[in-house]
């Protein structure tokens, strides 16, 4: 209880601190994520040049995309250090697009299947 | 209290922990984003909506992608350079990631050095910054000029296999280069800006009037990365897929 009081205390002084003077971090933290998200390009790119194919080169872009992406978010767009009324009003949201992800995905299928059934009468 | 002089942001009101705080910040018949600035709180909104921009584009490059039964050009081969007599796959894209992401790094520095009221620091780092942008959208006038020219890659059609490759490439690289073309010209403004005291005398915008703050540099800063952001998707889902 008294370590919940503790880190409330401390969280409330940082977002006087963070009132007081904008979003302040120590240089260091940027220049971590800048190196990191270089090594992750890297990284992502070495995917295509090693050509790794099937699952595992879906799999691996997917994993750097994401990590890049949420760095960025997090560290250099300040999101982890805002309130989580803000951080939730932008993120939640986003999530709505898996919904037109999905949709679009079965269209397609839909659609690539009646072309295939299409081309195929074509030839008969 | 004149309306002049009330600060910028209110006192924020003691914040309970999760989801409660959540609620607490919402239903304050109040500002529900308390310790950013409006300005802030509108780029995030607008990022938002540009978020949804971008995803409708790239979930429709999956859908003709996934629908077409003509086959795929390879984009490693497409976007390949020879550089010194080696065929090198993907490279110029590669570059374009580095220099995106350098630009995202010395932007998030300028913002670090703005609240700090580094005037020269913050200037120089803006302006490195708009120099890598511009590099950027250089180099993706010479990707157009190859794949238009050499390859005769046009929106309706190409050689090299469905002709949705074209009009997916065209319209996702193109608006994201409008993008950074349009971030490049207020980098610019913003650094001039930070050049001559605007920020520091609260001299009103030119357009807005609204008073010189250095928030705007981290306002600045959250489109920048937001663009840098959007290219992380593109060259994973585009060009590496």
């Amino acid at each position: 209880m008294a370590h919940a009081e503790g880190q409330q205390h401390a969280h409330a002084q940082g977002q006087q601190h963070a009132h007081t003077e904008g979003q302040q971090h120590p240089i260091g933290i940027y220049l971590k994520i800048w190196a990191l998200l270089f090594i992750l390009s890297a990284l992502s790119y070495s995917v295509d040049y090693f050509h790794f194919q099937g699952y595992l080169r879906w799999f691996l872009i997917i994993v750097f995309m994401l990590l890049k992406a949420g760095l960025i978010v997090a560290v250099f767009m300040h999101m982890m250090w805002e309130r989580l009324a803000l951080m939730y009003a932008i993120l939640v949201p986003t999530l709505l697009l898996m919904v037109l992800l999905g949709i679009g995905a079965l269209e397609a299928d839909y659609t690539f299947f009646t072309r295939g059934v299409f081309f195929l009468k074509g030839l008969l | 209290m004149t309306p002049a002089s009330r600060p910028n942001t209110v006192e924020p009101l003691p914040l309970p922990e999760g989801v409660e705080g959540i609620v607490a910040d919402w239903s304050s018949d109040q500002r529900a984003f308390k310790n950013v600035p409006w300005g802030k709180a509108m780029m995030w909104i607008f990022l938002l909506s540009d978020t949804f921009i971008f995803s409708s584009f790239l979930i429709s490059y999956m859908t003709v992608r996934m629908s077409t039964t003509e086959p795929w050009p390879n984009p490693s081969e497409v976007f390949a350079l020879t550089l010194f007599g080696h065929k090198i796959p993907l490279i110029l894209i590669a570059i374009m990631t580095f220099v995106l992401i350098s630009s995202s790094g010395t932007m998030a520095m300028a913002v670090k050095f703005g609240y700090e009221k580094n005037k020269k620091m913050t200037f120089i780092l803006l302006l490195i910054t708009a120099a890598l942008g511009a590099t950027f959208v250089g180099m993706q006038a010479f990707e157009w000029t190859k794949l238009i020219v050499d390859e005769g890659i046009r929106p309706w059609g190409n050689p090299l296999g469905a002709a949705q490759f074209g009009s997916s490439f065209f319209m996702i690289t193109g608006f994201h280069g409008t993008h950074v073309s349009i971030g490049v010209i207020f980098l610019v403004i913003v650094a001039i800006k930070v050049l001559r005291g605007d920020l520091d005398h609260e001299r009103p915008g030119f357009l807005t009037g609204r008073k010189g703050k250095y928030e705007i540099v981290e306002i600045m800063g959250l489109y920048w990365h937001f663009v840098d952001l959007v290219w992380v998707f593109i060259f994973a889902v585009f060009y590496l897929w």
